[in-house]
């Protein structure tokens, strides 16, 4: 459609090194991340996956003596600046996690609970039922809203935490494994959610799951540790997800996509 | 070396018939006996109070109406109105849990959610240790600190003996127990549903109060009951600094006798066996026995109605 257009970036990072303590996990990444566009990160185990995602919205900070050198910037806001409020951060940039986690509310109050923390005043059962039609939980969950959300599956707990996520408009979705707890049917209905909700969002996902990145992705990130055995992971090659899976630059990436290795 | 894991020679024959176990059965006897003692030991006790208790409920003088609808207990002069002791337990013990519960929690959310794991592990020992100071030296505390304070701050309202100073010294002494029981309680709570709350941009503060003390609730509460029981037989620091007289008052600055003091004092005395004030003592404590009940079970419902449950 706008082929040719200026691709607009949501979110972008610049030499990006992250820490714990002395120990470098990941190392210097430079990616610009379109608008609207799913970005899949995918490599091997304890490459720095999660660490790099959870970097986007500041949730490593609650690692005792993490740190990050480098910049990841939003609208042109360092989001490591001095003057930049991790609080705010996490408002633009939710995240959906591994597990499943609801709060230990009512399906409601979920989605409720963050919407009210963030200050909104508008009319809350509307909004409750726009983010529970949103990721496509509404039918299921409409006559049981007082429930515990315990008492969901857990693919409808997950598509509960999207839809507490959504609720509060973020301008950029993360998500860490979404679907790997999840069964093949769950699955899918999360991968169709991220579909519908790549209209209006920006989504990073790390995934194990090469065919889920080959299927839902825009963009791929190809994850490695580095070669001299320093144990630090970085991006060895990012391009468009079909590029990645049929004509990689980079013979590692080659092999990973292909099941040689990890 | 050859690996002979990998050539996987069963070492044992096989036979799938079913072998006696006498060690299990040992133990499993020995638990089952445990436990049967302890139920056996609460129930006998109960059956002794409630034995002796008849006894002064059967004393021609002694009707139910007296004493529950009288405030004056003197049993040896034929007052039997047990409510005197009973406020006065009951006026002691919400001071206590009205200084413990707030702090407790508040020292424990600070463990649990604020201190760096270096401040925690220094901390909570010197808690612990708290719990152990002897409860006479509480007592003594109460009068000759606690009670000369609240004179210099309320003035000669405040007598020398009164429920004020024992309820928030019994408060001091149950503080530890219950920060260090809610402190296991939300540190308890996984840290996923943490990490959920921060993602949706939750402050540290909305994440604490919000989303891992309602989550932690049956812990808190547990400790709770557990502050409630101690402070309701809690004996020695109302003996000391209470007061040694049945006294119908709520007023927290005047003395009266809780049913713990009012039972240590008398059966310190000279008592013949079977008269009033004997038997008077059985009747005390099955009432201490159905308060602490009554408020357990009151703080257990209050606590299930308001939990959230995880798992």
């Amino acid at each position: 459609m706008q082929t040719n257009e200026t691709p607009e970036y949501a979110i972008e990072t610049k030499d990006l090194s992250i820490f714990y303590g002395a120990f470098k996990a990941v190392s210097d990444v430079n990616m610009l991340l379109e608008k609207q566009k799913i970005t899949a990160i995918i490599g091997p185990s304890g490459c720095g996956k999660s660490t790099l995602l959870r970097a986007f919205n500041r949730m490593n900070d609650f690692v005792p003596n993490s740190h990050v050198t480098g910049e990841i910037l939003m609208r042109g806001q360092n989001l490591y600046g001095s003057n930049i409020d991790p609080v705010e951060v996490r408002r633009s940039i939710g995240m959906v996690f591994q597990k499943p986690n609801p709060f230990p509310k009512s399906i409601y109050e979920n989605i409720a609970w963050g919407a009210r923390i963030n200050g909104f005043k508008g009319n809350m059962d509307e909004l409750v039922e726009q983010s529970l039609r949103g990721s496509a939980l509404w039918e299921e969950v409409k006559d049981v809203l007082q429930k515990s959300a315990y008492e969901l599956s857990g693919g409808q707990q997950q598509r509960l935490c999207i839809a507490r996520t959504i609720a509060i408009q973020p301008s950029i979705i993360l998500m860490d494994e979404p679907a790997s707890a999840l069964d093949p049917i769950s699955t899918l209905r999360i991968e169709e959610l991220m579909q519908e909700l790549k209209k209006n969002y920006t989504i990073i996902i790390v995934t194990h799951n090469m065919q889920q990145a080959a299927r839902v992705s825009d963009y791929t990130a190809m994850m490695m540790l580095d070669k001299e055995g320093s144990r630090s992971g970085t991006v060895i090659e990012f391009s468009e997800t079909k590029r990645i899976f049929t004509n990689p630059k980079d013979k590692r990436t080659e092999d990973y996509v292909t099941g040689r290795f990890g | 070396m050859k690996n002979t894991i990998m050539e996987n020679k069963n070492f044992r024959p096989l036979d799938l018939k079913k072998k006696m176990r006498p060690g299990e059965s040992v133990i499993q006897s020995l638990l089952f006996i445990s436990g049967v003692l302890s139920i056996f030991i609460t129930v006998a006790i109960v059956y002794e109070l409630g034995k002796e208790a008849l006894l002064f409920f059967n004393n021609p003088d002694v009707t139910l109406t007296k004493f529950f609808a009288t405030t004056q207990w003197q049993p040896g002069i034929g007052l039997f109105g047990i409510w005197p002791l009973v406020t006065a337990t009951l006026t002691t013990s919400a001071i206590a849990i009205f200084v413990s519960l707030p702090l407790g929690l508040a020292a424990a959310l600070f463990l649990s959610e604020y201190a760096t794991p270096k401040a925690r592990s220094t901390l909570k020992p010197i808690l612990e240790v708290l719990a152990g100071i002897p409860t006479v030296v509480y007592g003594y505390f109460a009068l000759l600190f606690m009670t000369p304070l609240l004179q210099s701050i309320f003035g000669e309202s405040v007598q020398v003996y009164n429920m004020a100073s024992a309820g928030i010294v019994m408060g001091i002494m149950i503080l530890p127990l219950i920060a260090s029981m809610s402190e296991d309680a939300l540190s308890a709570v996984p840290r996923s549903l943490r990490e959920g709350a921060y993602a949706m941009g939750a402050t540290k503060f909305e994440t604490s109060i919000q989303v891992v003390l309602p989550a932690s609730l049956s812990g808190v509460g547990a400790a709770l009951i557990i502050g409630i029981s101690r402070a309701i037989g809690e004996t020695m620091i109302v003996a000391i600094a209470s007061g040694s007289g049945p006294n119908f008052t709520f007023n927290p600055f005047k003395a009266a006798e809780t049913m713990t003091g009012h039972i240590a004092r008398i059966s310190g005395g000279d008592l013949s066996y079977n008269s009033i004030d004997y038997t008077s003592l059985f009747a005390v404590a099955l009432m201490l026995f159905l308060v602490t009940l009554v408020l357990n079970l009151i703080s257990q419902v209050v606590v299930e109605r308001f939990r959230e449950k995880y798992e």
